[in-house]
């Protein structure tokens, strides 16, 4: 019985020292002559893990981690029975509470096998949903896609079946399919560890879209800032092309889809859909006016399904599954499971996949154990640099969308950055407006004026120079860009400030 | 006269291509290390885009760079996850040590440092790229040794 090694091969892994880990496992096996083969899967997302070695022998797959390469010999030379022992072992990694208390399904293949293995995905399932949607009409899939109540994974959160049936319905012709992969919030990084575990899952998806909406071209816009992703991208398109399941002879269908894979350059705003499609035709990424909506006149002007990662591998699962399986999770009027990463000062951080409803803090201190500095949690940003800073009065809110925006935040694309007490939320509100300064378009004046004088308010208010009464300029100053911006880079940016004003006033005295 | 015919085969590839400003800019950079100045009008031409129009792009986008960087790039990660974990000081740490801030190139061109908002790495924060390797939890004493190895391999 042949025994395998796994060591993840995901940018965060490598980061913190996988390739050591694996090039360390390698000399160990070569140098005590065992046979054992090493496989570089994708992370499983638990990245506190990281990096992380597992063992497969006799049916059973054991973790050691979070370890370094030095401590890799050590563990190769211990006879299985004697592995429980060691005091990085950690047993069967599922069987965690960390895990266990997850209800994977987007992200139920990451780190199981070789990303970039055809035979891996189909044996867990891969390509079933695009099976059964060649064997669907458009319409079909479409209401499936609609009564499972899935909605955008990116940010906007609005339901994808309209989407899908507003592009439908549109007259024959050129249509596309655009993957939103330009993941630029902080704290977040489940797109890239989807790209990167679990790829075809995105291909997939995508493909099903084409199917039901009748577009035969799509598009990955990713940022430049996930080299790896981009490298597992190119090779996965090349492989699922090859085996047919990409191209111009779908499944065996006759139907054809082809994918292009395309690279950003740095610009936050390019995650906002009209400014990516202004990317992708290569242009400055500035914001367009709604209407037209991109699903009647998108990519170079024909209409266009676009979004993001998760929502088109959600579709996956929704096909594969059935709609009434993936509505029985959630809730309210949010449906299936919500992907949360958890970021910044984290003692357990990583990708905890949930149905919508848990409350923040089973996030915060089940999932995450609180910060990793040991210091009071004292405050979180949910949703990227344009979601609110919760106090811990609010951490018993669940999470879903509505509720959250009650209380005044955003759960966005899942991200929650954790700050202990030794945060300046004055500091944290300037950057705030300083990052959209930054990033802003330009195009619309609340935006591209209003976070310079909001950084500037907020310099004085810092220096201590400002009287009072500035803060209900700050204030109106947010009520301009909130009312007034053309999209959610200037019309959000307030809300971590005024979160910050309203939740830690004692920062600003 | 290299470059030039390099450019050229550029060009070829890219014109034809829906929207491929952004692919063809990315390429040019790639072989040359950022966008000369005189490659500007043929790009245009070959686009059948102004020469402005072409500028615009090249302005917009944080990536394309109109001057050489140095034999290294450092990009520093600045976006709120690391500086819940202490990324700050890394930047701190880096000005000290260096004397540059970023966006600026030390005197002997070795490196450049950049300031970049979110590599995705953010449950093992702070992070920073080399190149195209990513390295997070980086504290000081990871910092020096990286900057030592980096510096070292030049000398």
């Amino acid at each position: 019985m042949s025994v395998r090694y796994f060591v993840p091969a995901d940018t965060t892994a490598i980061a913190v020292g996988a390739d050591d880990v694996a090039q360390a496992l390698a000399a160990a096996l070569e140098t005590r002559g065992e046979y054992g083969r090493i496989v570089r899967n994708g992370s499983r997302g638990a990245f506190w893990l990281e990096p992380l070695l597992e063992i497969e022998q006799h049916g059973r797959r054991v973790g050691f981690g979070p370890l370094s390469a030095a401590e890799v010999d050590a563990i190769v030379a211990l006879p299985p029975e004697a592995r429980e022992q060691h005091p990085l072992f950690l047993g069967d990694v599922e069987a965690l509470p960390w895990f266990a208390a997850q209800r994977r399904l987007t992200f139920a293949r990451a780190g199981l096998g070789d990303p970039l293995s055809l035979d891996d995905y189909l044996l867990r399932r891969g390509f079933d949903a695009l099976e059964r949607a060649l064997e669907m009409a458009p319409e079909e899939i479409v209401q499936a896609i609609d009564d499972s109540g899935l909605r955008g994974r990116g940010g906007a959160a609005f339901p994808a079946g309209i989407k899908w049936r507003t592009v439908m319905d549109t007259p024959a012709g050129q249509k596309y399919i655009v993957c939103n992969a330009d993941e630029g919030d902080s704290g977040t990084f489940a797109d890239r560890l989807l790209l990167e575990a679990d790829p075809y899952q995105l291909l997939e998806g995508m493909a099903i879209a084409g199917l039901a909406v009748g577009a035969d071209t799509g598009y990955i816009y990713l940022r430049s800032e996930y080299p790896r992703a981009r490298e597992v991208l190119r090779v996965a398109l090349a492989k699922a092309e090859a085996a047919g399941y990409l191209g111009s002879n779908l499944a065996g269908s006759q139907r054809s889809f082809r994918i292009h894979l395309r690279i950003g350059a740095g610009a936050y705003i390019c995650g906002e859909e009209t400014a990516l499609l202004e990317s992708l035709e290569g242009r400055r990424g500035m914001v367009r006016a709604k209407p037209p909506l991109p699903a009647h006149q998108g990519l170079f002007g024909r209409p266009t399904l676009v979004h993001n990662v998760l929502t088109l591998a959600a579709a996956t699962t929704v096909i594969a599954d059935g709609a009434q399986a993936y509505a029985a999770l959630g809730e309210g009027r949010s449906r299936g499971t919500l992907s949360v990463q958890l970021a910044g000062n984290v003692r357990r951080g990583g990708l905890v996949e949930v149905p919508f409803g848990v409350t923040l803090r089973q996030l915060l201190e089940d999932f995450g154990g609180g910060t990793r500095s040991g210091r009071p949690l004292r405050a979180v940003q949910a949703g990227g640099p344009l979601g609110a800073y919760l106090p811990e009065s609010l951490w018993d809110t669940p999470l879903d969308y509505e509720a959250l925006a009650a209380v005044g935040g955003m759960l966005g694309h899942g991200g929650l950055v954790l700050f202990d007490d030794s945060v300046d939320m004055a500091r944290q509100a300037r950057f705030a407006m300083a990052f959209c300064t930054e990033e802003s378009c330009g195009k619309c004046t609340p935006c591209r004026i209003g976070a310079v004088r909001g950084t500037e308010l907020l310099d004085r208010v810092i220096a201590r120079e400002a009287p009072h009464s500035e803060l209900a300029l700050l204030e109106e100053l947010c009520d301009t860009m909130e009312q007034a911006s053309l999209c959610a880079m200037g019309g959000m940016t307030p809300a971590p400030v005024r979160s910050a004003l309203a939740h830690f006033p004692e920062d600003f005295a | 006269m290299e470059s030039e015919q390099l450019l050229a085969q550029l060009l070829y590839q890219y014109q034809d291509q829906p929207g491929g400003l952004l692919p063809l800019l990315h390429a040019v950079q790639a072989d040359f290390g950022y966008i000369p100045a005189d490659a500007v009008p043929p790009i245009a031409r070959a686009m059948q885009l102004s020469a402005a129009e072409v500028e615009g792009v090249i302005s917009f986008y944080h990536d394309f760079r109109r001057q050489p960087a140095g034999r290294h790039t450092l990009h520093i990660c600045r976006a709120e996850s690391c500086q819940a974990a202490g990324g700050e000081a890394l930047v701190a740490h880096l000005q000290a040590r260096l004397g540059i801030e970023p966006g600026q190139s030390s005197a002997d061109g070795e490196l450049t440092v950049e300031s970049v908002y979110c590599l995705g790495n953010c449950a093992c924060s702070p992070a920073l790229r080399i190149g195209d390797a990513t390295h997070a939890r980086v504290d000081i004493a990871r910092l020096d040794a990286l900057l030592d190895s980096l510096l070292e391999s030049a000398s």
